[in-house]
């Protein structure tokens, strides 16, 4: 086990490097630069703005631009953001509750429900339920997350008024932060109607989030379930005479999790992408939002850092379905 | 009373281009402590209709019968549920290959303790110790620690072994073994077969042994059904089916059986079993048969007197008749 995951971590070394050039270098391929995004309308005079440029660091050659910002990293300075003068470590780890709150709601929606319509579309195979829910599962995979959440919006804020149009909580309420997650926050706070209020401004953007990866997992579980029904370890356990909700729901749904669980891992990535279109959106104040506002201000620093952590989230999260994916699959554990 | 009596069980499969009868009109009678033996080829129906009985095909396939009796109990009659408590302790089964029939992701332990979870009214100390029992009488060395073990951590003999254990954990009356050493090396089958025909004697227990190996059929059983194309065209007791077979199907499968070969080459059927699109006319077997005429290729063969292994036959072999004339 010790080598597994030694090895497996020497595997995110190259990531690491990898990502980290791409974060860098994308950032300063769009046009215009951070002075420019900050003077707006204002008029700079070239002398100006070359100074301030030389005052950030920018008018030096990129490759040391770079290294510098390597050097920075291997001490664990992932840079200052040159519009709040803030870390950018910092203001991640601020934000991230946010985000890892929503994406954390969207995953359990999506396990929730995907798991069980696969199950039972792939024991009730081409039944009307079957169809329906593949052909939801199509629909859902295939719409654009932005069109999806407005058309939500329009529906339950806007016709229904059953929940607000964005946030995280109602103005009306405030409370310090404890665990930066709001549901907890809210409870925490025992202000009454608080809990509710962030549950109702959590509700649209997780549904939302959560649509492309129930979508996916659904159809996994389908086939994953389809596949191990027809084994012969399935026809023993009924030849035990066990009830058919323990042939399905321990025989077989076992087995066919192992390749659903490494699905729900590569999920975290769908998340993160999904999470920028959602919090735009919703006007959600986590991460995803955070990266979308610095791109269009250049903040070169909060791009390429928040990139960076975001990725080494994603490769932790691999990291640990692998280990996962070990413990339910006895066939890879060491032994 | 028979242990178990079936009467034109038939079992049909919705395909694509229209039903398909894998097993057409079978009898069988089992009696308490008896060992029952179906030979024949691959895709003559042994299995399916076995399967059939313990309700384990898949949803596409229909089972019909004229009867089907446990004990004098109508299973045809019976609910799900009420099956399900025969299924798996009064009737088990093993299978062909002992290597995917054991479920991965779980120990042999608890597979073996489940079956008796599922039966019995023992509690966790008890399961465990009948399963360790269980493991001893399959001969499963140093049980104990084996409980734990994964089935990929098992050898093809000790996995058949563990479904073995299983199988009989509820003292099963009749035990209907598919093909149990089909995939297990040749000096492991013999000890799979001693082993089965071991508990059999020793529990009284009924077994029905499917099977394509004639040399299994005489070290075990009792009485032979051969089964061809879904029918059964001869059924007579192991002591008399050697020398004098009544179906010429028997006959060839005895003539292929290597240490009963007289010539250099081994004698061979040609052909294959029909299957959905190509079942012929009059008599199933008569585009293989040396010895078919025009009647056998048009005319529905007759199933013949007792004295004549009840062959499935127009020109069964061997007459009574025409041995003691010769």
């Amino acid at each position: 086990m010790q080598r597994f995951l030694l090895s497996r971590i020497a595997v995110l070394i190259p990531t690491f490097i990898g990502v980290s050039i791409v974060a860098f270098a994308f950032i300063r391929l769009l046009p215009g630069d951070p002075v420019q995004m900050l003077a707006g309308e204002r008029v700079v005079s070239p002398e100006r703005h070359a100074a301030i440029m030389h005052q950030l660091g920018f008018d030096r050659p990129l490759v040391m631009q770079y290294l510098s910002y390597l050097w920075g990293l291997l001490q664990g300075d992932f840079g200052t953001s040159i519009v709040t003068k803030r870390g950018v470590a910092g203001e991640f780890f601020t934000l991230f509750p946010a985000t890892l709150e929503l994406s954390l709601c969207a995953i359990v929606i999506a396990v929730a429900l995907g798991v069980p319509a696969g199950v039972f579309a792939a024991v009730k195979r081409g039944s009307w339920f079957d169809q329906t829910v593949m052909g939801a599962a199509l629909v859902g995979y295939s719409m654009p997350i932005f069109w999806w959440g407005l058309l939500l919006i329009i529906l339950f804020s806007g016709v229904l008024q059953w929940t607000p149009v964005s946030g995280r909580i109602s103005l009306l309420y405030y409370f310090p932060q404890a665990t930066g997650f709001m549901l907890i926050d809210s409870l925490l706070s025992d202000q009454k109607g608080a809990f509710g209020s962030a549950v109702s401004h959590l509700i649209l953007p997780s549904i939302v989030l959560a649509t492309i990866p129930l979508a996916v997992i659904a159809r996994q579980t389908r086939s994953a379930m389809l596949e191990v029904l027809g084994e012969d370890y399935v026809r023993t356990a009924k030849a035990k005479g066990l009830p058919r909700s323990r042939v399905v729901g321990v025989h077989a749904l076992r087995n066919a999790l192992i390749p659903v669980v490494t699905t729900i891992g590569l999920q975290v990535g769908v998340l993160m992408a999904g999470a920028i279109l959602t919090e735009s959106i919703f006007s959600w104040p986590g991460i995803g939002k955070w990266m979308v506002d610095s791109v269009f201000r250049r903040d070169y620093p909060v791009v390429q850092g928040g990139l960076l952590l975001i990725a080494m989230i994603i490769m932790f999260v691999n990291l640990a379905v692998d280990i996962l994916y070990g413990v339910i699959n006895p066939r890879v554990r060491a032994r | 009373m028979p242990l178990l009596s079936l009467r034109n069980l038939s079992v049909s499969f919705d395909t694509a281009s229209g039903p398909f009868k894998a097993v057409d009109g079978v009898d069988i009678t089992v009696e308490p402590g008896e060992v029952l033996g179906i030979v024949g080829e691959s895709g003559s129906g042994k299995s399916v209709a076995m399967l059939g009985l313990m309700g384990l095909l898949p949803p596409s396939a229909t089972v019909t019968a004229d009867e089907i009796a446990f004990e004098g109990r109508d299973m045809r009659q019976m609910s799900g549920r009420e099956r399900r408590k025969i299924i798996g302790s009064e009737i088990a089964m093993i299978f062909q290959e002992p290597m995917s029939s054991l479920n991965p992701c779980f120990t042999v332990g608890f597979q073996i303790k489940e079956a008796l979870k599922a039966h019995t009214d023992l509690d966790r100390k008890g399961r465990k110790d009948r399963a360790i029992e269980l493991m001893n009488a399959v001969g499963i060395p140093e049980p104990e620690r084996r409980l734990s073990a994964f089935p990929h951590q098992m050898s093809g003999g000790m996995s058949q072994r563990v479904m073995i254990a299983m199988a009989t954990a509820c003292r099963p009356k009749l035990l209907i073994a598919d093909e149990p050493t089909t995939a297990l090396d040749v000096t492991i089958q013999a000890q799979i077969l001693d082993l089965l025909l071991d508990l059999q004697k020793e529990r009284g227990m009924a077994m029905i042994l499917i099977t394509h190996d004639m040399g299994v059929i005489a070290e075990t059983a009792e009485r032979v059904v051969v089964q061809y194309a879904g029918q059964q065209v001869e059924r007579q007791p192991v002591s008399t089916l050697f020398d004098a077979p009544h179906h010429p199907y028997t006959s060839a499968l005895l003539a292929a059986i290597p240490e009963r070969a007289t010539e250099r080459r081994l004698p061979t059927i040609p052909g294959v079993v029909p299957g959905q699109g190509d079942r012929p006319d009059g008599c199933l077997f008569n585009p293989r048969c040396d010895k078919a005429d025009d009647k056998c290729r048009t005319v529905v063969p007759p199933r013949q007197p007792k004295s004549l292994g009840e062959a499935l036959c127009h020109y069964p072999l061997n007459h009574p008749a025409n041995v003691s004339a010769a």
